[in-house]
């Protein structure tokens, strides 16, 4: 696919907290032409922020991230109308969607992946999975916080937490998985000490380390997926796209019915 | 006359995702994708598996219903969405599928309450309804007496089960008596061959003390007790189970006590029209009982097709078209889905 001739997409903004438009679309790249337009929407609901953001091929334009982890049917879509009015675009503009596919608590990880298949169907236009964890690490290092290996572990309820480790520059190095944060630093710290690694405490960024400070003592930012990110690592084409299928992770809790009790005393 | 304007509902409170078409109060197309074999074997609806599947349908389930229509999206006009009561993860997984929809479209959404839209399934099936009428309810999520006042604005509760829903008991007593999950049709199918005098099981809530607190609900739990008791003595005396009679009197006593308030509802309240709508609604001898105690009661009985009256899209399209028509506001982007939705919120 042909991209901006200046190269990958510029730095994401950081702490942008409401809707607001981050520079005007369309104006002349710097040094080429346009061979393409992109109007890409992103968006991320795998942890408590809902984040919503748009990038024009250069830049991110318009950005909105709520923290509430209880509202996301509610907060998306009028953060998504947001963005799009705060960058002064109309929805048929919109070339791709990019999704956070979690891992991340269920029921609020749906509530994106249903909105971003549906506006992926609808406009008929493609949409492009990114593992949450991911989208984490790729703000760990746009803030400049790599330079060593580290964790990204996301709150997954019942003390557990979901969570990959990365490489200095922001690889994958473990799949994503689900686990008490004490085995996840653990299993990471085993895995840089077989890398021959002389350091095994790693920085961890995402919710992980606010929550559970003693499996993870160095807290890097940031705390949740920024879509800013999201968009600037899909438009940049650092992302690994996956299909926007949600990553659970855990099998639903479920169990069959208990036998009968009995009723006769 | 202009064309009635295309409305497309989404239904997802439960285990079956619907996208319904209509236009006034036709109907154009009603795709549904059910998850319903996924809960066999767990004897009943498992929230996280039902909210799962509807992810996983609701894009198939969209296109489904335009190919069956014939219709394009751009042709639609508004869209519809349930949004509540039901299942609180099920709920939201449609409700940000119609507002991602209703963006794409930049078309007016209107989330609506999906007992309500029950009724509203009934115009699709023999036109515009003469409000007031009463609604008797049954399925595996719900079992309530409803006055409808206006389709598109005014309803109340009249009544409901205090415990389990009409269709649970039909699933717990089928497993009592080895018959498989969903219990209705299997129930219906081993009654053909008993007697449904044959046992007397009780009929809960109809005492006069209890008629006089709560005249227009239901209980299921003492039958559903009662039938265990029955059994459990049964096997334990070594006596065979009589299946089909066990059956046709379990069936017998939820059909009586279903239609014996939903017309008492209609007289005491002067009600003409009742109309009999939920899953539950398919068993073959409430829907012969209710015939027949309408009939003998003066009382005009509509009730859909059975597709219409398990859940589906179509009909919160077709209550949808009713909103649109009467020319209601369109619900605020930021709303939310209410598991807990009252009847009286027909839009929110
Ligand atoms: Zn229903």
């Amino acid at each position: 696919m042909l991209r901006d001739a200046s190269g990958p997409a510029g730095s994401p903004r950081r702490g942008v907290r409401s809707v607001e438009a981050a520079g005007k679309r369309r104006g002349s790249p710097p040094g080429g032409v346009w061979l393409e337009t992109v109007l890409l929407l992103a968006l991320d609901t795998a942890t408590p922020a809902v984040t919503v953001a748009l990038h024009d091929g250069r830049d991110v334009v318009a950005e909105s991230t709520t923290v509430d982890a209880r509202r996301h049917t509610e907060l998306l879509a009028p953060a998504i109308t947001g963005v799009l009015r705060a960058a002064g675009a109309d929805r048929r503009e919109i070339t791709e969607i990019a999704v956070g596919v979690g891992p991340g608590p269920f029921t609020g990880l749906r509530v994106g992946l249903a909105a971003a298949q549906v506006l992926g169907a609808a406009l008929d236009r493609p949409v492009r999975g990114v593992c949450s964890l991911d989208v984490v690490a790729h703000g760990v290092i746009a803030s400049g916080g790599g330079g060593r290996p580290f964790v990204v572990a996301t709150d997954a309820r019942r003390r557990e937490v979901y969570w990959a480790g990365y490489d200095a520059s922001g690889r994958r190095l473990t799949p994503p998985q689900v686990a008490t944060a004490a085995d996840a630093a653990a299993a990471f710290g085993q895995h840089l000490s077989i890398a021959g690694a002389d350091d095994m405490t790693a920085p961890a960024a995402g919710a992980g380390p606010r929550l559970y400070p003693d499996a993870f003592p160095v807290a890097v930012e940031p705390e949740y997926p920024s879509a800013a990110d999201l968009a600037a690592v899909v438009v940049g084409g650092y992302a690994e796209i996956v299909e926007p299928d949600p990553l659970y992770l855990r099998r639903p809790d479920i169990a069959p019915p208990a036998p009968r009790k009995s009723v006769l005393t | 006359m202009a064309e009635q304007p295309l409305i497309l509902g989404i239904e997802t409170s439960c285990d079956e995702t619907g996208v319904g078409l209509v236009r006034g109060t036709t109907l154009l197309a009603n795709a549904v994708a059910s998850s319903v074999e996924e809960h066999v074997r767990f004897g009943g609806v498992v929230p996280e598996v039902a909210s799962r599947a509807h992810l996983e349908a609701v894009v198939p389930t969209l296109r489904r219903a335009l190919t069956e229509a014939g219709v394009q999206l751009s042709d639609v006009d508004a869209i519809a969405v349930t949004a509540g009561p039901g299942l609180a993860g099920a709920l939201m997984v449609g409700v940000s599928a119609a507002k991602a929809l209703a963006i794409a479209l930049d078309k007016p959404l209107y989330g609506v309450n999906h007992l309500v839209g029950h009724v509203a399934a009934e115009q699709l099936e023999n036109g515009p309804l003469t409000e007031p009428v009463i609604a008797l309810l049954v399925s595996g999520g719900h079992t309530e007496i409803l006055e409808v006042d206006d389709i598109a604005s005014s309803a109340q509760l009249l009544g409901q089960t205090l415990d389990d829903a009409a269709g649970e008991a039909f699933d717990k007593v089928a497993r009592l008596i080895g018959l498989k999950y969903p219990g209705g049709p299997h129930i219906q199918k081993a009654a053909a061959d008993g007697d449904p005098t044959a046992i007397a099981f009780p009929r809960g809530l109809t005492s006069q003390r209890d008629m006089s607190r709560h005249r227009y609900d239901f209980s299921f739990s003492g039958l559903k007790t009662a039938v265990a008791r029955w059994v459990e003595t049964a096997e334990r005396d070594g006596v065979p189970v009589p299946v089909p009679d066990v059956a046709a009197a379990f069936q017998e006593a939820v059909a009586d006590v279903l239609t014996r308030k939903a017309v008492l509802a209609c007289q005491e309240r002067g009600v003409s029209t009742m109309v009999l709508a939920g899953g539950v609604a398919a068993n073959a001898r409430i829907r012969d009982l209710t015939k027949e105690r309408c009939a003998a009661a003066g009382i005009e009985l509509r009730q859909p097709r059975l597709s219409l009256c398990t859940d589906n899209g179509a009909m919160i399209a077709a209550l949808g078209a009713a909103v649109v028509e009467r020319g209601l506001p369109p619900s605020p982007a930021s709303f939310a889905s209410d598991s807990s939705l009252p009847v009286t919120q027909v839009l929110v």
